[in-house]
């Protein structure tokens, strides 16, 4: 089995253990056992992903061709950790405070919430960070090329191309895996954290091992190795002064704002006691890295042919002295710092992608249609997933592009620059109020430009995006626009004038515009929030002690989480202290897990706020008020969405509503109904029960009483008989089960049959007619109708209250109407009662000796309806008075 | 002369065969037909015992009731109600105004006059 074999094996199998250890990781941080995964330890090894395998092989290849200066690398990071321990803090505390999640979240939020803002500082980092992937890429490519050249089998497998592409998908992968495996609030991987802290010191172990290979095994020990670096080159190499300073301040800057650094620094940061620890203990992890770089670099000349890659020599010096092992280890080590860097770089740089770019044109595409937050975490967690596959096709694009054939340090100061461009607008947000947004973007626009045109463009080489003339001459022949040559400066090193001039003059547009323009209110106040973080942040390492009602945190979590969430919570936590039911005492690691709960749904600034309110702790400042309204502003662009919903969900529920009173008004109208209907039938039945039952027992009955018992029976049993035959009448005519006979008639004839059937005219109620031509023709059901003035004319004759009761009947002609009034002299029906009448059983009076059951014009108005026509009350005419309408269309004028 | 009754109905009819089954049975029976004035009537007539109808014009039943028994002077007088309206929810309300009995309409002759002599031990 040949050597690269051997390696994807190792390789296989390595990053499997990387797996299984994310995995457990993952596993202990959702049981809540997060104590070692929170040791400061881990935290400092975290940090060493600044170690890429730039470092890890490139270090040596920088010492050998240009002696010490790889060191200014680690000088930088090592003066911030050790001198600016208080600077981190502060940043560190204003990450927490404001629940930060990138760098370009950072810069957003403290700039007034931009979205420009955050777009801008996105894309410098994603184009600065691309060429570094491929670094990564190109590391991991060329140390396999170093395996494939000693293992003859497998030359032809050795296609670089399709190396880098493997490596570049297998850590899409692995990135996607655990990298978007769910989405916590505060953007933290446990398992990624644990997974690249292993691999920090896979990395050390193995440089450290070949380093001393290389002394005791090569170098013939400490002395001999001392006394060739002296003879060497090394030793006599001209310090660059200006390029040492410029490369110190770039990699401290670097250390700072390249968007990998800011994830491990700030946003997976635990507890900002753990830079205590990291202050000293990444600076010894450094000086470890480092110390075996020159022995390498120095033995590796020697002892390699003239002519071979020195930024493989910790890779290719053990295998040229057929130590295979070592080879192996010093690959997994290198391959270490390559992965490492890439999963987090890809991380930090798809959450910036997702936030700032996918979501808010998803937000914006998907405005109108069905918005739910389950619905927007899958679209999160799709987008971040993109967002690493597309970071990571970048930067194999960029290694295919660039031919791969750079030195690594070259690339790598590329990238310290263009993420450097964020320091000012960094450094101003947290220590100047004064400082404002025009000025942050002013001053990254400025030094990002810079940067491009005289650093990223010219890096591809002539004639690739510059053209060469431009690169010799300047653009147009201007000499001082040359991209190498800015403003007349020649002949300075590229990095050290980029540096040089980006940097000034990125600083210079910040601090002018920042004076030259106001700040928006909301700036003001996140400037403030930042600025002063400590005054206002008190400590974040929780609640101590305090007086809280567990009672008023369960009240509030229930109002907030739903009563099922809030006293299962409770009831946990209780359990957890050793205590029953559902109250557990208001420790500080309670009301921390509370807090987050909340967070989850009122967001993080409330839920403090809230929390603080019912500990009775210090009121609730402006400041925390203010972050609660950002979080509102926040919130109110989701919520604008569900607004939508809600509105219709609104309208639904008012229609149901409605349908429901009307049902229930129904109901309760059947139900009067049936009570009048008992009532009525019941009243003429205790009559003929009560005579019947006389009838029966009494023997001794007179004839005159028997004749008008036996009466009163009849004359009741035909009030039943009529009543039922009403209802019958009136339900078929409700159901509109009635077939009309239709037929032409005369309206003359038609009222005189009725008043003869009521035989009014008889019972001294005087006939007025009006209008009554014998000429009028109808075509209607006669009968019907012929009902309807029966009905009018016996109500008449009943209830007419006048001493000379007197009807009149009116016929009007109109348009399209046929009119026919019954007014009478009577007192009429009061006001208030007019609108009942046609109501079943609503007898304006008690007059119950009327005989009726309240039925009549119920009956007359269906009636009216069926024929296509109405009867309504007409108000003002002195006595009660109806009017019965037809629509001409059934009525033929015989002319 | 028997116990005085007096009977608050509307219905002629109803008003005829009470009349007639309890003059038959010995009764001194007094007629009323409308509610306005019924529980003065009540107080002018100081009966033995009342007849009361529910739905009546001008007040309810259960009106007439409710001051009859805020009086002192009839707040121990026997009345048996009568009504067309048979639901339980009506019995329910007349018994906890202070009905003595209640019977719905239809009734049995012999039992309206049982239940009178219950009421009122002759």
């Amino acid at each position: 089995m040949g050597a690269l074999n051997v390696l994807i094996a190792v390789c296989l199998t390595y990053v499997a253990m990387l797996f299984v250890v994310a995995f457990m990781a993952e596993r202990a941080a959702l049981r809540g056992r997060t104590t070692w995964l929170r040791s400061p330890l881990v935290y400092t090894l975290s940090l060493s992903i600044y170690c890429t395998a730039w470092t890890f092989y490139g270090a040596v290849g920088n010492a050998a061709r240009s002696g010490m200066e790889f060191v200014t690398i680690y000088i930088g990071p090592t003066l911030v950790m050790l001198g600016w321990w208080w600077g981190l803090r502060k940043l560190v505390r204003v990450g927490r405070t404001q629940r930060i999640t990138s760098i370009a979240d950072l810069i957003s939020s403290r700039y007034g919430k931009s979205p420009l803002l955050a777009v801008f500082v996105t894309m410098i980092a994603v184009i600065g960070t691309t060429p570094y992937i491929a670094l990564q890429l190109q590391s991991v490519t060329l140390s396999f090329a170093s395996f494939a050249r000693i293992d003859p089998q497998a030359v032809q497998l050795a296609d670089s191309d399709a190396t880098a592409l493997w490596v570049a998908a297998g850590l899409a992968l692995f990135t996607v895996l655990f990298g978007t495996r769910n989405l916590d609030a505060n953007e933290r991987h446990h398992g990624v954290v644990m997974a690249i802290a292993l691999e920090a010191v896979v990395k050390l172990f193995a440089l450290v091992a070949v380093g001393v290979f290389v002394v005791w095994g090569l170098g013939g020990g400490v002395s001999e190795t001392l006394a060739r670096i002296d003879a060497s080159d090394i030793g006599t190499w001209q310090v660059d002064n200006g390029r040492w300073t410029a490369l110190i301040l770039l990699s401290a800057a670097a250390f700072l704002t390249l968007p990998r650094m800011f994830q491990v620094l700030v946003v997976e940061n635990e507890d900002e006691n753990h830079l205590r620890t990291a202050s000293w203990a990444f600076p010894t992890y450094l000086m470890i890295m480092s110390l075996f770089v020159v022995p390498i670099a120095v033995v590796g000349l020697d002892v390699m042919p003239e002519g071979a890659n020195p930024d493989q020599f910790v890779l290719t010096v053990p295998l040229s002295q057929g130590q295979q092992s070592l080879a192996m280890l010093s690959f997994l080590g290198g391959f270490s710092s390559a992965t490492s860097m890439v999963i987090v770089a890809a991380i930090a740089l798809s959450t910036m992608v997702s936030n700032h770019i996918v979501m808010p044109i998803w937000l914006k595409i998907a405005k109108g249609g069905a918005v739910i937050s389950g619905d927007v975490r899958s679209v999160v967690l799709v987008s971040r997933r993109f967002s690493i596959a597309g970071v990571l096709a970048l930067g194999y694009a960029y290694y295919r592009f660039s031919g791969g054939g750079a030195a690594l340090t070259s690339i790598g100061l590329i990238s310290f620059a263009g993420v450097a461009q964020f320091l000012p607008a960094l450094m101003g947000g947290i220590f100047w109020r004064g400082s404002n947004h025009t000025g942050a973007l002013a001053g990254m626009l400025v030094g990002f430009l810079i940067w491009a045109y005289s650093l990223l463009l010219p890096s591809f080489g002539p004639g690739v995006f510059l053209p060469a003339g431009l690169l010799e001459h300047g653009p147009f022949g201007i000499g001082w626009l040359k991209p190498q040559a800015l403003f007349g400066i020649e002949g300075i090193d590229p990095v050290v004038h980029t540096v040089l001039w980006s940097m000034s003059l990125n600083t210079g547009a910040f601090v002018l515009f920042s004076i030259l323009s106001f700040p928006q209110p909301m700036e003001r106040l996140q400037g403030a929030q930042f600025v002063n973080v400590f005054q206002h942040s008190g400590n974040p390492q929780g609640w101590s002690g305090g007086l809280a009602q567990a009672e008023d945190l369960m009240v509030m979590a229930q109002r907030i989480l739903g009563p099922d969430e809030a006293q299962a919570l409770f009831q946990r936590a209780a359990v957890e202290q050793g205590l029953g039911g559902y109250l557990p005492d208001p420790t500080p690691d309670f009301l921390q897990k509370l807090e987050r709960e909340l967070s989850g749904s009122v967001g993080a600034a409330t839920a403090h706020a809230m929390v603080s309110q019912i500990m009775g702790r210090a009121t609730v400042s402006v400041e925390d008020l203010l972050a609660v309204a950002d979080e509102t502003a926040q919130m109110m662009e989701y919520s604008s969405q569900l607004e939508a919903k809600s509105a219709e969900l609104t309208r639904t529920a008012r229609q149901l509503r409605a349908a429901n009173e009307k049902l229930t008004q129904i109901s309760l109208q059947k139900d009067a109904f049936l009570s009048q209907i008992s009532h009525e039938l019941r009243t003429p039945m205790t009559s003929i029960r009560a005579f019947s039952e006389i009838l029966r027992d009494g023997d001794d009955l007179d004839q005159g009483l028997l004749a008008k018992y036996s009466d009163i029976i009849h004359q009741e049993a035909i009030r039943l008989t009529r009543l039922l035959d009403d209802l019958l009448d009136l339900s078929v005519l409700e159901n509109g089960q009635v077939s009309l006979n239709i037929r032409e008639g005369s309206l003359q004839d038609l009222i005189n049959q009725a008043l003869a059937s009521t035989g009014a005219e008889n019972s001294g109620l005087r006939i007025r007619r009006i209008g009554i031509s014998d000429d009028i023709v109808m075509e209607t059901d006669l009968d019907r109708l012929a009902q309807v003035f029966i009905n009018l004319i016996a109500n008449a004759q009943k209830y007419c209250d006048a001493q000379d009761p007197e009807l009149t009947i009116r016929v009007i002609e109109r348009d399209n109407y046929l009119i026919v009034d019954f007014v009478d002299n009577g007192s009429g029906i009061p006001a208030q009662a007019q609108d009942m009448v046609f109501e079943k059983f609503s007898r304006v009076s008690d007059h119950k000796a009327a005989g009726g059951a309240g039925l009549g014009l119920a009956i007359c108005r269906e009636i009216m309806l069926r024929l296509g026509g109405a009867i309504a009350y007409l108000p003002g005419q002195g006595g009660a008075a109806f009017r019965v309408s037809l629509p001409a269309k059934l009525k033929l004028a015989a002319q | 002369m028997g116990k005085h009754v007096l009977v608050i109905e509307d219905e002629p009819n109803i008003i005829e065969a009470i009349s007639f089954i309890l003059s038959r049975d010995g009764w001194a029976v007094d007629t009323h037909s409308n509610g306005h004035d019924a529980v003065d009537v009540v107080r002018a007539k100081a009966p033995d015992l009342v007849i009361l109808d529910v739905m009546l014009p001008g007040k309810s039943g259960y009106d007439i009731l409710s001051e009859l028994r805020e009086d002192a002077r009839t707040h121990d007088l026997p009345v048996l109600m009568l009504t067309a309206r048979g639901q339980t929810k009506d019995r329910e309300l007349a018994e906890r105004i202070g009905a003595s009995r209640f019977m719905t309409k239809p009734f049995s002759n012999a039992e309206v006059l049982e239940a009178l002599r219950e009421l009122v031990p002759q």
